[in-house]
């Protein structure tokens, strides 16, 4: 057992792989549960594929460093939730059908771009490697971390009062946009930084899974943020060690431990699981 | 005091409220009335900010709090009673320090009848009682005018009541407030001015005079009145 559960995490690579997801594990989710309380869930997906063509960009122009692929990565990051943006205000709201349109050309576009690159394995850029958190990639999750939740802590206030009643925002400090862009730079930054270990494609899993999953441990909000932080980090570690002993790409295998954390709250979480609709407790009096 | 000057709201390019001038006195209790469509909403959100497509001026005497509509509130939020009431603290708040006092958020929820409810979760609330919450948010804003918008939609008799004696107390305090309403029997009970508004200014008087029976006739036929092709407006800036 003691082999199973320790042995891998004394291997270097392991560790570094650990110490990365870790940091995104605490940073990432209590925005998830943001995006899924303001309804933009959609915005995750949109997200995972639209960085692709940028960190493309960045790995034919910069090579094949993380910096250069992390830079390609933020800003078409940054460039398509603007973008979405722009389309909820032309559709008033009804973009989900334009965002699939974005980000089904935004996949495409990113493969056919690292096509001109040889000695990108897609997969390992996709799905994330271990193998693959080398210093900076470490530095650029740890970093992300470092800026996402002091920031989220100081536009928290306002953050939750635009979730909650975006005119009142408007009217009481003009912040509203300003506000809503810092968000989304956090979003798109803390999926970004994870894409070594985790792959463009899995690192919003580790974001949104512990974030959906939340609503069955935690009642209010900062509870739901506790709940999935949580979860993220078991997440991350069960995740690695099934990575280790099932030989499986990193991202993938944290994403359905994340997933199977999910099932085990729908299933038996203190609100609104499949054990609470089957015990019935007596009702109170008033 | 609130001054509208030639004021044109716009949807596009249509007019949601065309060319209106007047103004709300200060210490002045008006309700806004009109057919449905007759840019009621439109006027309260440009006054308060929220609507930048606009002509004409607006000259704002004194700082505003406006009480939204409930449904563009995302009431499924998991925050509770006191975290919304202390909101209405935001303006006035320090980003380190905390939004409200504890103790006023406490009073504000008893004024409106919620005693108790601090830590419960808006989303467990009637729609009455979420009202009520929203009039507790106001009152911390503490603002000389105060802008509702039809605070009292899918509200009991009994509710509408306790929040209407409330705004009687804010009126007497020597506050501004201006509310959209439909229910033209409780503004003439309860609203000394009323402005009748149906894209056009068609009254802004007393309440008596301005819902005269005349009046609402033409309220209705200006508001029914839409053309698929309308013609340039030759007062248009």
């Amino acid at each position: 057992m003691r082999d199973l559960l320790f042995e891998p995490f004394a291997l270097g690579f392991m560790r570094r792989a650990l110490a990365g997801c870790l940091a995104l594990a605490v940073a990432g989710p209590p925005l998830g549960v943001f995006l899924v309380l303001r309804r933009m869930s959609l915005m995750s997906d949109v997200l995972q594929h639209g960085i692709l063509p940028g960190i493309a960009l960045g790995a034919v122009f910069g090579g094949i460093s993380v910096f250069a692929m992390g830079t390609g990565g933020f800003l078409a990051g940054l460039a398509v939730a603007l973008l979405a943006g722009v389309l909820a205000r032309a559709t008033g709201g009804r973009e989900d059908s334009q965002l699939a349109g974005v980000y089904l050309v935004a996949l495409a576009l990113g493969v056919a771009i690292l096509s001109f690159r040889r000695g990108v394995d897609l997969t390992h850029l996709l799905f994330g490697s271990v193998l693959a958190v080398d210093d900076t990639a470490l530095i650029l999750m740890a970093g992300a971390a470092s800026i996402v939740l002091p920031t989220l802590a100081l536009i928290w206030r306002p953050l939750v009062m635009e979730s909650f009643d975006p005119d009142f925002l408007r009217a009481e400090s003009g912040h509203g946009a300003a506000i809503h862009l810092a968000f989304l730079a956090l979003v798109v930054l803390a999926v970004v930084s994870g894409f070594t270990a985790l792959g463009t494609l899995m690192s919003v899993g580790l974001m949104m899974l512990p974030a959906v999953a939340a609503r069955h441990w935690g009642e209010t909000l900062s509870g739901q943020i506790a709940a999935s932080v949580i979860l993220a980090v078991l997440s991350s570690v069960l995740g690695l060690l099934l990575s280790y002993h099932a030989d499986l790409p990193a991202g993938p295998a944290i994403v359905l431990t994340a997933g199977a954390l999910w099932l085990v709250g729908i299933a038996v979480g203190r609100r609104e699981s499949l054990l609470r609709r089957l015990v019935r407790h007596r009702h109170y009096a008033g | 005091m609130i001054a509208l000057e030639n004021l044109t709201c716009l949807h596009g390019r249509r007019p949601a409220v065309h060319h209106l001038t007047g103004r709300f006195e200060p210490g002045s209790m008006t309700a806004i009335v009109g057919p449905n469509g007759a840019g009621k909403t439109t006027l309260l959100r440009t006054i308060a900010g929220l609507h930048p497509e606009f002509e004409g001026h607006i000259n704002r005497g004194a700082r505003l709090a406006l009480l939204p509509q409930a449904p563009t509130l995302e009431r499924g939020f998991p925050i509770t009673c006191a975290d919304v009431v202390a909101m209405g603290g935001y303006a006035a708040a320090t980003v380190f320090g905390a939004a409200a006092d504890r103790a006023r958020v406490d009073e504000a929820l008893e004024t409106v009848g919620l005693n108790g409810f601090a830590r419960r979760l808006v989303n467990t609330l009637s729609a009455g009682q979420f009202q009520r919450l929203l009039f507790a948010r106001l009152m911390l804003q503490d603002a000389p005018v105060m802008l509702l918008d039809e605070p009292f939609s899918n509200v009991d008799a009994r509710t509408t009541a306790d929040l209407m004696r409330l705004m009687h107390r804010w009126h007497e305090a020597g506050r501004t407030l201006i509310a959209v309403l439909h229910d033209f029997e409780l503004v003439s009970r309860e609203f000394p001015r009323t402005l009748l508004l149906a894209r056009d200014k068609i009254a802004w008087d007393q309440t008596a005079v301005a819902l005269s029976r005349e009046n609402l006739l033409r309220a209705r036929l200006t508001a029914e009145a839409w053309t698929e092709d309308p013609a340039l407006c030759r007062d248009a800036a």
